[in-house]
């Protein structure tokens, strides 16, 4: 159960992580001159969503425990 | 499979308070000493550095600037140089002409005045030369008139002496 | 290239511990146990493997309520066979025998047996490994070194804390150490070449500290607050740095997974969080437990959810480094199993050399992601503790701006 868990919260970050990269992308595309300021934004949105699925899957290997 | 991790001793989830102690004392220590002996002289020297860099463009700034406004003065002494320079040959130009219309206007002058001396010279030796002529002919005259005269008068010896005295007054004047 | 070239070294290594395994476990088949090996290798440990059967012995300082204080060098142990006051090496980390009809002083030990016992604990069977060190034909329990995670991931107080140099201590150590050289020695540089452009390590260090400065502590903390707490980011940053780049060196004075144990990033985010609170200003505090500018049913609902959030922040930041770098180290070691594993253990050459293959570019390609990884989480932490702490430093200002 515990590494399904896991799985779909993985899922779901990629799911996130990818959604944050078409948007920085997107967003780059129209306007390269703020190119610093949406790669460092872009780093930090990634992060925490990945944060959250980090914790999801620590939790859901607990769980398994 | 659910407790894969945990069938072995998956350790490094578990915080271990002597590992705890160590990395406090040893990020403490690098933060101390770092903060002290590194970061802080170097955001000094990073600052100290924008700050030469700003000054040194400033004053290239100003530099150009007092260049540029030099350049502009010399550019205007150019010009004022080369239009005194212009004048004074213009200058130049008219006393020159003046010099020469001056000295012609004195040469004909001159030439006039020889002109006019030599011309006087010229009546004067012509008018000389008729006052001989006249004396001449005048004495021509007289000769021949006392020739006749003593021919016709050889023979009245009145009349002869009346010539006589005659032609005496003549000579005397 | 340079992984692929390192790679004997791992296989050599991972034969030993294998082979080590099989001679100890009597009981286990001789099959390769590729999940213990890895967990062996992550795991922290008292003696610092450098190559087939050469180990650093590293000091031991060893505390046992009512028994005070031992200590001693990891390599009296004898790698398991022998006890001293107790004290047993079991997969390279001290063990402790609590039973008091154990001897004291030197005693020699034939054996440390595994075993799977079920434990009843919250309701719930849980399956637990417990070794056993043989002594003279009797079997004692050996006890593992105190966890502070409270007994719910397996571990807990038990009867003696490990407050040894160890593996990873070492490894900080080293990561402090040449940090503390190499921009003592930059600083150096600034005041010599002082009016003149930056040299030699200066100047290759001067791009990462400028970058951490305009990238990470500038536009996240202010202009007004960053100078303060710009040595703390920075040495955040660089410590991360290091010690991730160290655990990515295959060979000897690298390999240990410092940012992967949870510990280590416990200790980093707790030190976050003390900085950012401790600086709190009023407006930040206001907007924990008092939201303005909202009705009072909605602040009643937010300021859980606000106090909350001021403990999931640093707990974010401590999962975010330990996960990702230990799930590297994991990879890593895992691909290289696959030579084991394809080889069945020594016994089918054509498998073995198919799992070079196959691991060592997957290993090599993996170790390039690692160390993206490795500058990527210490920027991130850096980063996230800068923004955490600009939240906490910043004054009311943008009030009005709404």
């Amino acid at each position: 159960m515990g590494a399904i868990g896991a799985g779909i919260a993985a899922l779901g970050a990629g799911i996130g992580v990818g959604l944050i990269g078409r948007g920085a992308l997107e967003s780059m595309a129209r306007q390269p001159e703020a190119i610093g300021d949406i790669r460092s934004n872009m780093i930090l949105t990634a992060a925490l969503v990945e944060g959250a699925a980090l914790f999801a899957i620590v939790v859901g290997l607990l769980q398994g425990a | 499979m659910t407790n894969l991790f945990f069938l072995t001793d998956f350790s490094v989830i578990k915080p271990d308070p002597g590992l705890t102690f160590w990395t406090l004392l040893i990020f403490l220590l690098v933060w101390g000493v770092l903060g002290k002996l590194a970061f802080k002289p170097i955001q000094g020297a990073l600052r100290k550095r924008e700050q030469d860099i700003q000054t040194a463009l400033d004053e290239a700034k100003k530099a150009r600037d007092e260049m540029s406004h030099l350049k502009a003065k010399n550019e205007e002494l150019l010009v004022e140089a080369r239009e005194e320079r212009s004048k004074m040959l213009k200058e130049a130009k008219e006393m020159k002409e003046a010099i020469v219309n001056e000295a012609k206007a004195k040469a004909k002058e001159e030439a006039q005045r020889v002109l006019s001396n030599a011309k006087q010279e010229i009546d004067n030796l012509r008018m000389a030369a008729m006052v001989d002529l006249q004396n001449q002919s005048g004495m021509l005259a007289i000769q021949v008139a006392e020739k006749i005269l003593q021919r016709e008068l050889k023979g009245d010896p009145e009349r002869e002496a009346y010539v006589k005295t005659l032609v005496e007054g003549i000579k005397l004047n | 290239m340079l992984n692929l070239a390192s790679f004997p070294m791992y296989a050599q290594d991972h034969g030993t511990e294998a082979a080590s395994a099989t001679h100890e476990e009597a009981h286990d088949t001789a099959a390769y146990d590729a999940v213990s090996t890895v967990m062996n290798h992550i795991a922290d440990a008292n003696e610092f493997h450098i190559w087939k059967g050469v180990h650093l012995p590293l000091p031991c300082f060893l505390y046992a309520p009512g028994e005070g204080w031992t200590f001693l060098s990891s390599g009296k142990f004898e790698h398991g066979h022998k006890a001293i006051d107790g004290y047993v090496l079991n997969h390279g980390r001290v063990n402790r025998i609590a039973d008091p009809s154990f001897p004291k002083g030197e005693a020699h030990i034939e054996g440390i047996i595994h075993k799977e016992e079920t434990m009843m604990s919250m309701g719930k069977e849980k399956k637990t490994d417990v070794y056993y060190a043989i002594h003279e034909g009797k079997e004692y329990k050996l006890d593992k070194p105190s966890t502070l995670d409270g007994g719910i991931l397996g571990g807990g107080i038990t009867s003696f804390y490990d407050f040894s140099i160890t593996k990873n201590v070492m490894t900080m150590l080293l990561a402090a150490f040449l940090l503390i050289f190499i921009f003592v020695m930059v600083a150096k540089g600034y005041r010599k070449n002082d009016g003149k452009s930056p040299s030699g390590i200066q100047s290759f260090f001067e791009v990462f500290f400028v970058f951490i400065r305009d990238e990470v502590a500038r536009p996240m903390i202010g202009e007004k607050h960053y100078e303060r707490f710009q040595p703390f980011i920075m040495s955040l940053f660089f410590f991360i740095l290091f010690c991730n780049l160290l655990g990515l060196l295959p060979i000897f004075p690298g390999s240990a997974n410092v940012t992967g144990n949870l510990a280590v990033t416990l200790s980093l985010a707790v030190l976050a969080f003390i900085v950012t609170n401790i600086n709190g200003k009023k407006h930040y505090w206001e907007h924990i437990f008092w939201m303005p500018g909202i009705p009072a049913w909605v602040k009643l609902i937010l300021t859980p959810i606000e106090i909350l959030g001021l403990f999931i922040k640093p707990f974010s930041l401590m999962i975010r480094l330990f996960a990702n770098i230990s799930a590297g180290h994991i990879i890593i070691l895992s691909l290289i199993g696959l030579i084991f594993l394809f080889g069945k253990n020594g016994e089918s050459l054509g498998g073995a050399s198919a799992g070079i293959v196959v691991g060592g570019l997957f290993t090599a390609f993996m170790n390039l992601i690692e160390l993206l990884v490795a500058f990527l989480q210490a920027f991130i932490f850096a980063i996230l503790t800068a923004s955490y702490i600009g939240a906490a430093v910043e004054e009311g200002h943008h009030e009005e701006a709404h």
